[in-house]
Formats: structure tokens, sequence, C-alpha cells
């Protein structure tokens, strides 16, 4: 499946206008016709497209990731370079976005068609609606110029020379806009996945048993309704893992974090192939590693799942 | 008596002191500027070589050239433009054929070695007239390089080679590296493009890539006093925005290169602290330029061309795209290169009716549909203004009848289509002048550069008059001659239109008003910085 993925995207670079050294030529303002022709060489972009496509697939069968050209140097330490950073933007924001999503559409599903439900379902749908960048530039405006309460952009601050406790704390204001910004959209989608679900849940025959049981609202909330409610929720998880992924480019550009997204987007303005090719790789394996994990938490959290197949 | 003298003496005392507060900023930016400090500058774009004795850009000079010394740099005043840097003074032979350097004395590298002129011996013939883009050009009749001593280079040139040239292009062509790093080593890939030494006021001392370029104070700097500042920190913001939200917000001081869209200047000028500069890039003036591909039938004729000149409202472009920070251009070379500008060139002012007029004479009547052709329109995206002007074009011809269809594309598809492919009936282009029109101008209209070279003539214009004007004013020496061939080729190129040049125009700079010596030369976002001061 990954040799899929390899294949398709070296299609679909080759078939956009352009290669690397018309990207760099560009840049530098101009080079003549030699220096075009010594650089071609030099990335080896004189060989046909199936040579290239051949080479690059045998380097990555040795797990060589191969050569930026637009940033000249190895694919591999850019790309362990800028994963952290792109992989804590997008762990806080989505356990910000899963738990505010799932408590706040527990307290939506609790009392469905009641005025707290109308509420949260009216702001949840308006937040879904709203563009990421202009959420993004919106709350920067607001308090990063306006208030000046955390910083416009970056990660951390400049050659501040913090370790410890100290940095972690200033990362934490850095991320703070970004991740909210990532994490509101997505925390509307749990919200009204989470709540569809319980007011499905609520019309099922147990939860009427669990009723004239006696046993209180509360309890019948949390432990029956939101619990079942909670798969569809899960599923959801790690469908969003890729689109969240995709929403990073947007969030990093703006707000200037050194990530994944980031870099993407500069490996297809640079036509840089390799570096373009390792990203898209690493996360297809993020992304399945993603639902992996899903799957497991899965079965933990519904018995019927493992249980099925083990009869079966 | 004394008593009124005592008060009229305190009360001038306050007086002053009430002045002191606003005057203090124009005191400062003399000689006494405060030093200390660290200055944070916005930067858009992260080179891979930043050696620029290689590579001769904007975007590599932006943060290279605290670095990395030329031999002299633009300035306001001063003998031919200049100000020295590594070389104190410069003298061409009267056959054109050599060029002597005096260098400067106790210059060390940041290693501590000392600066001779065998490092500009080996810059020259080793890189700049081999390796550099813009160097293969003025020095590509470099046969050798003469030290008699360690303060001397006398460089030789095989044909005569206008001196009035070289001494333009010196800003830009001249960056000096340590011989010491680089003799017998693949200069292509020495680490020190990456990790610079320069002789320079600042040191190359830190990269953070996708955060920030960090240099800092070189204490041993030949002129005494200079460095003002001790760090210079470029920090990385992709995002349009993100500059002008960055100076507000006072994590940053400085903005350059029109980071700051202009969309947003008239908004930020008002904002307490900040200045909009539109000083200090009047010796790298852009030139907002239709290209044409002279192979389309239609645009082969002259007719056609003029037509396409006078449909275009140069006062519009300028108000309404550039929002005043332009002028409208009159031919190849901007009005702020006096040296070479003349105004004396056949002008096409705004009338639709004289273009119709012309295009009827041409021989393409409008059909049933208003229309008289189609034409493909490819604007350049590396600025807004570009893409912007390539709509207002679109419009400006459909009012004569041509309808443009227009493409849009990336840089990388752009330079492809337009420069190698010649897939493009117009295209938008903004091209750099750089203080001669030898370096990047005349290329523009020259015949015989083969594809795939960014920047020249790819539209297939030929033109032998013109061809020989260029290559004659490429070996006069006297400067004089060469001067006054350049005024025929402004006229020839105004006249002929092998490309319509259409406004020019500087960048913006935005910066705190705690920033001192801001603008000061014409050159100065690629400038040394070495005066450069912050007002705590």
């Amino acid at each position: 499946m990954l040799l899929i993925v390899i294949v398709l995207t070296f299609l679909l670079l080759e078939s956009a206008s352009g290669d690397a050294v018309d990207a760099y030529l560009l840049s530098i303002g101009g080079g003549d016709a030699t220096v075009a022709q010594s650089l071609r060489q030099a990335y080896g972009l004189d060989q046909s497209m199936l040579a290239r496509l051949l080479l690059y697939v045998s380097s990555l069968a040795r797990l060589d990731l191969g050569w930026s050209v637009a940033f000249d140097r190895p694919v591999l330490d850019l790309i362990i370079e800028r994963l952290p950073n792109t992989l804590l933007l997008m762990g806080s924001a989505t356990a910000l976005s899963f738990g505010l999503g799932s408590a706040l559409g527990i307290v939506a599903g609790a009392r469905p068609e009641s005025a707290g439900d109308r509420v949260l379902s009216t702001i949840s749908l308006i937040l879904y609606a709203i563009p990421s960048f202009w959420l993004g530039l919106v709350l920067s405006i607001v308090f990063a110029v306006e208030l000046r309460w955390l910083p416009t952009s970056g990660i951390e601050t400049i050659a501040s020379g913090k370790a410890g406790f100290a940095r972690a704390a200033d990362i934490a204001t850095h991320l703070a806009l970004p991740v909210g910004a990532l994490a509101l959209i997505y925390m509307a989608l749990f919200l009204r996945v989470m709540r569809a679900g319980m007011a499905e849940v609520w019309a099922l025959d147990f939860v009427l048993f669990a009723r004239s049981k006696g046993l209180s609202r509360s309890r019948i909330v949390l432990r029956h309704v939101a619990r079942n409610a909670l798969l569809p929720l899960v599923t959801m998880l790690g469908l969003q893992s890729a689109a969240m992924l995709g929403g990073s480019v947007v969030i990093e550009s703006i707000f200037a974090i050194p990530g994944f997204g980031r870099l993407a987007q500069e490996a297809v303005g640079g036509r840089d192939a390799p570096l373009l090719m390792g990203i898209i790789l690493v996360s297809a394996v993020l992304v399945i590693c993603i639902n992996l994990m899903i799957d497991i938490f899965y079965a933990a959290l519904d018995p019927r799942v493992g249980a099925q197949e083990a009869d079966a | 008596m004394t008593i009124a003298n005592l008060s009229r003496r305190t009360l001038l005392q306050a007086g002053a002191a009430l002045l002191a507060s606003t005057a203090l900023p124009t005191l400062a930016r003399a000689q006494d500027a405060p030093a200390g400090g660290r200055l944070i500058v916005a930067a858009d774009s992260e080179p891979k070589n930043l050696n620029p004795a290689i590579v001769a850009s904007n975007g590599v000079f932006f943060i290279a050239s605290k670095v990395v010394e030329p031999l002299a740099e633009a300035a306001f005043e001063g003998k031919d433009g200049l100000s020295p840097r590594l070389a104190t003074s410069w003298e061409g032979s009267a056959d054109g054929k050599s060029v002597t350097f005096k260098l400067r004395e106790g210059v060390k590298w940041h290693d501590g070695k000392p600066f001779t002129s065998a490092d500009v011996a080996y810059s020259a013939l080793n890189i700049w007239k081999p390796l550099q883009n813009l160097g293969r050009l003025v020095f590509a009749n470099l046969e050798a390089v003469v030290t008699p001593d360690a303060t001397t280079a006398v460089f030789r040139f095989s044909k005569p080679t206008p001196f009035q040239l070289i001494r333009n292009a010196l800003p830009v062509v001249s960056s000096v590296v340590p011989k010491h790093l680089y003799e017998g080593t693949d200069i292509a890939t020495n680490p020190a493009n990456v990790k610079l030494v320069g002789t320079g006021p600042f040191k190359f001392t830190e990269y953070k890539p996708g955060e920030y370029y960090r240099l800092t104070k070189n204490a041993d700097y030949w002129n005494k006093g200079e460095p003002k500042l001790d760090e210079v920190i470029f920090r990385v913001l992709p995002d349009r925005a993100g500059a002008g939200a960055a100076l507000e917000a006072e994590e940053i001081q400085l903005a350059a290169f029109s980071a700051v869209p202009l969309t947003d200047l008239a908004r930020i000028s008002k904002v307490p602290g900040i200045k909009v500069i539109s000083k200090g890039y009047e010796g790298m003036t852009y030139q907002l330029v239709v290209e044409i591909n002279h192979r389309s039938k239609e645009l082969a004729d002259l007719k056609v061309r003029q037509a396409i000149a006078h449909a275009i409202d140069k006062k519009f472009v300028v108000d309404t795209i550039f929002l005043g920070y332009a002028a409208a251009s009159t031919g190849p070379v901007p009005k702020n290169a006096p040296e070479f500008y003349d105004s004396g060139v056949p002008a096409y002012d705004f009338d639709v009716a004289k273009a119709n007029a012309l295009l009827d004479e041409a021989g393409y009547p409008k059909g049933a549909d208003g229309n008289r052709f189609s034409l493909k329109l490819r604007p350049a995206p590396y600025f807004n203004e570009t893409k912007q002007f390539g709509a207002y074009l679109r419009q400006a011809l459909a009012a004569i009848g041509i309808d443009a269809q227009l493409v849009n594309a990336d840089s990388a598809a752009h330079q492809k289509a337009v420069y190698t492919d010649h897939d493009f009936d117009l295209a938008v282009a903004p091209p750099v002048f750089r203080g001669d029109p030898a370096i990047s101008t005349t290329i523009l209209v020259k015949s015989g550069t083969p594809a795939g070279v960014p920047f020249s003539n790819q539209g297939g214009y030929a033109n032998k008059e013109l061809d020989d004007i260029i290559s004659k004013a490429a070996e006069t020496v006297d400067a004089k001659a060469r001067t006054d061939l350049y005024k025929q080729f402004q006229k020839l190129v105004a006249t002929d239109l092998p490309l319509i040049n259409v406004a020019e125009w500087g960048f913006i700079t935005v910066a705190r008003d705690s920033v001192l010596n801001v603008s000061n030369n014409p050159r100065w976002a690629v400038s040394n910085w070495a005066d450069t001061a912050l007002q705590s």
C-alpha cells in the first residue's frame, strides 16, 4: 500500500510543470543555461522519469529517504527536525478537541432539544463553518496584537537560553493560539457526533430498562448513554487524524511554526520530489499507526469487538 | 536683572528638557548613536546557499551582507555613488583592460586570519567569474588578478571592459570570501556557504531552520566603534500577515522588502511607534514589464504592440495596484538611474480610441462578438502586484477587442512555461534594474539567449540594430560614449517595443521608531547595517 502511495505521489509531482532547478533559478533571480544544465545533472534531473522512480524506490528499500534538493540536506534529517513540532501541535489539538468536544457533547446530549443543547449545537455549527486560517488570524489579532497576552508566532522565544520547565512553559504559551485555532474547529465536529450518538442511544430499550430500574439520571447519562455513544466518536478520531495533518499546513504557516505541514508546502513550491515523497510516506505511516491504536482502543471500549472474532 | 536672568535660564532649561524628548531621535542619528541591543527583523525565505559570492540575489544579501563584505557598497553621496568597504580606492585604465583596487589594511576574517589581496584574487577568479549568477557576465573577460602586494589587486581583462560597468556592479558582484577556507575544496558544497565566514560587522552565529538566523557583533571589526548592535536576528515569518502583526506586538522591530503588504501600510502607518519608509531601494529598482512573444503572428506586428501600450493606463496601475508606491515607466531604464536615464523616448499615452484605430489599421477588425483575436496571458506569481496587474491587463485588452486568457501558475510552473517552453503570448514579469543596463537589463531584449534562462528575452525578439548597440556598449570603455549608446538603446526599445515597460517600484521598509539609521543608502536592506542602532 505504501508503494502505491509513493508511485502516485511521484506521478502527481511529475505532472506539475517546472522542476526543482526552475524553482531554484527563480529564487536566486536568474542564471544562465550552463548553470541550469549543470544543476540538473547534479540533481539527476536529466535522467528519464522511470529511471528516477526506480532509483528512488530502490534507495527507499534500503531505508534511505534521499537528499532534499531545495534544502540541500538529507530528507531524514529535515523530517526528524520538523516532526516533533507537528506531533506536539496535532497531539495537543486532538486531545483538546476530543476532550472538550465529547464533554460538551455529553452536556448537550444529556437533555436533547433542551435550551442548553440548542445553544451548544448552534455554536458548534458556527465554529465548524469557520475556515481555520481565518480563525487563526482573528485569534492572533485579538490575543497577540491587541491584548498581548500571547506571542503572535513561532514555537519558542528566539535564542532565549531557557531550559527545562521554563522552556516547556515558553513552548506552551507559543502553542496556545495555534492549538486553540486547530482544536476549536475539530471540537465542533466531535461535539456534534457525540450529541447525535447520544440522542440515538436514548431511544434504545436498555436505556428504558435502566430508567425503570430506578438508576439516577447522571448514572444513566454517563455509564449507559455516553459510553455507547463514544464508539462512533473514536472512529471519527482515527479519520480526523489525517485531516488534522492537512489542517496543520495552514496553521503552521500562519503561526510560523517550523513543522511538517510547512515543510510540505515548501517542498511543493520548490518541486522537491524526494522531500515531498518522504513527507507523504511518513504521514502515511503516521496515519496507519494512529488507526491501529484506535482499533486497539476500540476493542478495550467495546468488549463485543474482540469477543465476536474470537468466537468465530 | 540677575533674578530675571536666572528665571529666564531656568525656563530655557525646562524648555530644552521638554524639547529633548522629541529631538532625541534626530540627534541620535548622528555618529553617537547608542550601542548595544538586539534587532529582530522579519525574513520570508531561507536560502539554501547563503554565499553572496556565488548567489548574488537580494534574498541572500539580505542576511549575508552583514557578514560578508563587498569591495564597495552603494551610497547616496560619495565618489561614483559608492562607499568604500574592503577596497579603499578603485581606478580603471584608459584602455579598459585593467582595474586597480587598493585594499583596506588591518582587516581580519572572523576566524582571525588576515584579509589580503590573495582573497580578492581567489574570489574573483574562482567564484565570481565561473560560478556567480551575475559575475559570470560582468567578469566574462577577466583573465588574471595580479597582487603586487597584500593591499593591491589589479584585475586584467582580455578584452576592453568598461570601468563604468565594473564600478556600478561592485555592490552586487564583489563579495569577498576567505581563500583559506575555500582553496582546494569543492566550492559548491563548502560548509562555509551555509555557516558564513566574512570580514563584516557581524559574525554568523546560529541558524535554526524554519525559525531564525542569529548574527552577533564582530568585536574586531575594522571600523572602530561599529557595529552598534550586539545582535541581529532574522526571524522566519512565512505568512504575509505575520510581519505586520509581529511589528505591532513589538516582537520584531523591522520588516524590509515589503514584507508588510502594501494594503496594510495605510493602517499600520497610523500605529504609534511605527514608521513606514519608502527610501533605501533606489539601487535595485523592480520594473513591471509586459513580456511579448514575437513568435505570435499578431504580436510580431509593431502596430499591435503599440496598441497594447496605448491600452494600458499607467496612472491607474500606479495609483490602484501599487497604491501610489511606484512610478510610471517610460522605457527600460528607470528614472532613479540618472546616469543613464533618458526621458526623450517615444511615449504611449493612455488612449483607447488610438489603440483601436491602430488595430484596425493592422488589419484585425472586431468580430461579431467584439473580439479581434485571443491571446494567452501569464502573469508572474512572485508578487501580489504582478498578479493584480495581470487581471487589470486582461480588462484593458478587452477594451480594445483583444481577448486575453489569463493563465495563473506557481513559480516553478511559470518559469518553465514562459522561459523554457515559450508557451505564452503575453507575460507579466518583474525584472530588476541593478545600477547598470548591462547587468540584468539588456538581456531582456537582446537575441541569442538559450531557452531556460529566467528573466531573459525568451519572446524570440531579434533586432540586429539593437543587438549591435548592446554589444558595442559592452566594450566601450569611455563612460560618456557608453552612456550615449544606452540612451540610443532606450530610444530603440521604446520605439520598437520588444517589451512594454509599465511601472517601476522600490520596496517598503516598516520599522519601529526605536530603530535608527534606517534606509541611509540606496541598497540599505542588503547593506552591512554597521551603523544601525536601537534607541533603548
